[in-house]
């Protein structure tokens, strides 16, 4: 299923960035960056459980947020993308 | 059954392939081309001479994604494997079965049943979709020498009459491959299997599906824990995935000669899109062959009810499950390997 994880993590502090840097890294393991703090993941259960386990083991509850969009197997016909920054079709033919 | 991933190709030469996190990066004079999550890929098919960092080897390695090197005309060239996992039971037992002649004709025939079996009706699908086009009568012929194969190798248990029924076969069937090509016929003939070079655009097609299925195969055998270069009707060959090809048998009608037939039908391909080299040898343009692997990839996505196994599952994962019904056969928990079956 497609996974769609925004995040706001505040930067006021040397800590705050280090999170921020950690999240992004976590993030393009299971995934592919789409926007600036958007990623989108191909993952199943197993791994959206695992990937959301590690998130909220790096973030700080008081100050940054996570959101997770669940866009299911039939993801293909509720994305739309327009504008620069095409993003990779990780399912269909890979051929570079 | 498991969920069919995907398969990277990378068609350039200059390209480096390196690892950063659990991401494969493509880089093209330190530039990024691009990048992909390793846990959505099940293996990596590299044409041309692309390095690879010793880092996404070891990864790979590690995580049971195949890694493939071939030439730019679709030649294997070296395959990245692991240290060898799985299970050690079934692999001893696959070698005892394989020095034993008996046995592995025993195995050997049912790739053979396969082989045979999907060739018929490749050949009476055509009767029936194009009867105005074909020699019914003749096609019709042919698939009832098949079937008095099929039975003649049912009760066979020696490797080499094996190989002479299916050399047969392919005779009967090779005969009336032509026949099928209804569309660009002055561009695309066949008359004789050629191969180690393909000599003219239709075997030239035909091999570089056929590595392209043995890649397959062989990635399926590893991953259910046999060893892809252990075969029963294939002896034993340094460097062949004699396994994967016995597998392949019952798959090449079906998986590649049709697909490639498709090709030519539906003028997916033409004939400037082969080259001819000085020594005869027929290959693919690169744009061409791009095309064809995108095609591949797509074909691989469709659906089919597995004959045996009655479950939807896309046709990429046929050799998937052709791999654990020959596990479970070899583990003694069915009584005979059941070839894919396709009607």
């Amino acid at each position: 299923m497609l996974v769609l994880i925004t995040y706001d993590v505040s930067t006021t502090s040397s800590a705050g960035q280090s999170r921020l840097r950690r999240v992004a890294k976590i993030c393009q393991n299971y995934g592919q960056r789409v926007q600036n703090s958007v990623f989108e993941c191909i993952v199943d259960a197993a791994q959206f459980t695992e990937l959301k386990l590690k998130l909220k083991d790096i973030i700080n509850l008081k100050e940054d947020s996570l959101r997770f969009y669940q866009l299911g197997n039939n993801y293909k016909n509720k994305v739309e993308h327009v504008g620069i920054k095409e993003s990779l079709d990780l399912e269909g033919p890979l051929i570079l | 059954m498991k969920k069919l991933q995907n398969t990277l190709y990378i068609t350039q030469p200059d390209v480096y392939l390196s690892l950063d996190g659990d991401n494969v990066v493509l880089l093209k004079e330190q530039e990024k081309l691009g990048r992909v999550p390793l846990h959505n890929l099940e293996s990596i098919v590299a044409f041309g001479y692309t390095g690879a960092s010793p880092a996404l080897m070891g990864y790979c390695a590690d995580n049971n994604v195949s890694l493939l090197f071939l030439t730019m005309n679709g030649r294997f060239l070296a395959r990245v494997t692991g240290e060898s996992r799985g299970n050690v039971i079934l692999r001893k037992k696959q070698y005892a079965l394989s020095e034993d002649e008996t046995k592995s004709a025993r195995i050997a025939r049912n790739f053979i049943i396969g082989k045979i079996y999907n060739h018929k009706w490749i050949l009476e699908r055509t009767t029936r979709d194009y009867p105005l086009r074909v020699n019914v009568e003749q096609f019709k012929e042919a698939s009832q020498q098949l079937s008095a194969l099929i039975l003649e190798v049912r009760n066979c248990e020696q490797l080499d009459r094996l190989r002479g029924f299916e050399g047969q076969a392919a005779i009967t069937y090779n005969k009336l491959f032509d026949s099928m090509i209804l569309q660009q016929k002055e561009d695309f003939q066949f008359h004789l299997r050629s191969r180690r070079p393909p000599l003219d655009n239709v075997n030239a097609m035909l091999s570089f599906s056929y590595t392209l299925l043995a890649h397959d195969t062989a990635s399926a055998l590893e991953a259910v824990g046999l060893d892809s270069y252990v075969g029963f009707l294939h002896r034993d060959r340094p460097g062949r995935v004699s396994l994967a090809l016995d597998l392949m048998e019952e798959l090449r009608g079906v998986m590649a000669d049709k697909f490639v037939l498709t090709q030519i039908n539906k003028k997916l391909v033409s004939k400037e899109d082969f080259v001819k080299k000085e020594n005869g040898a027929v290959i693919m343009t690169d744009e061409a062959r791009k095309r064809f692997l995108t095609a591949w990839q797509n074909r691989k996505q469709e659906k089919i009810t597995h004959p045996y196994l009655g479950e939807k599952i896309s046709w990429g994962l046929v050799p998937h499950a052709q791999a654990l019904l020959l596990a479970r056969h070899l583990r003694n928990d069915l009584d005979e390997y059941p070839p894919f079956l396709w009607k």
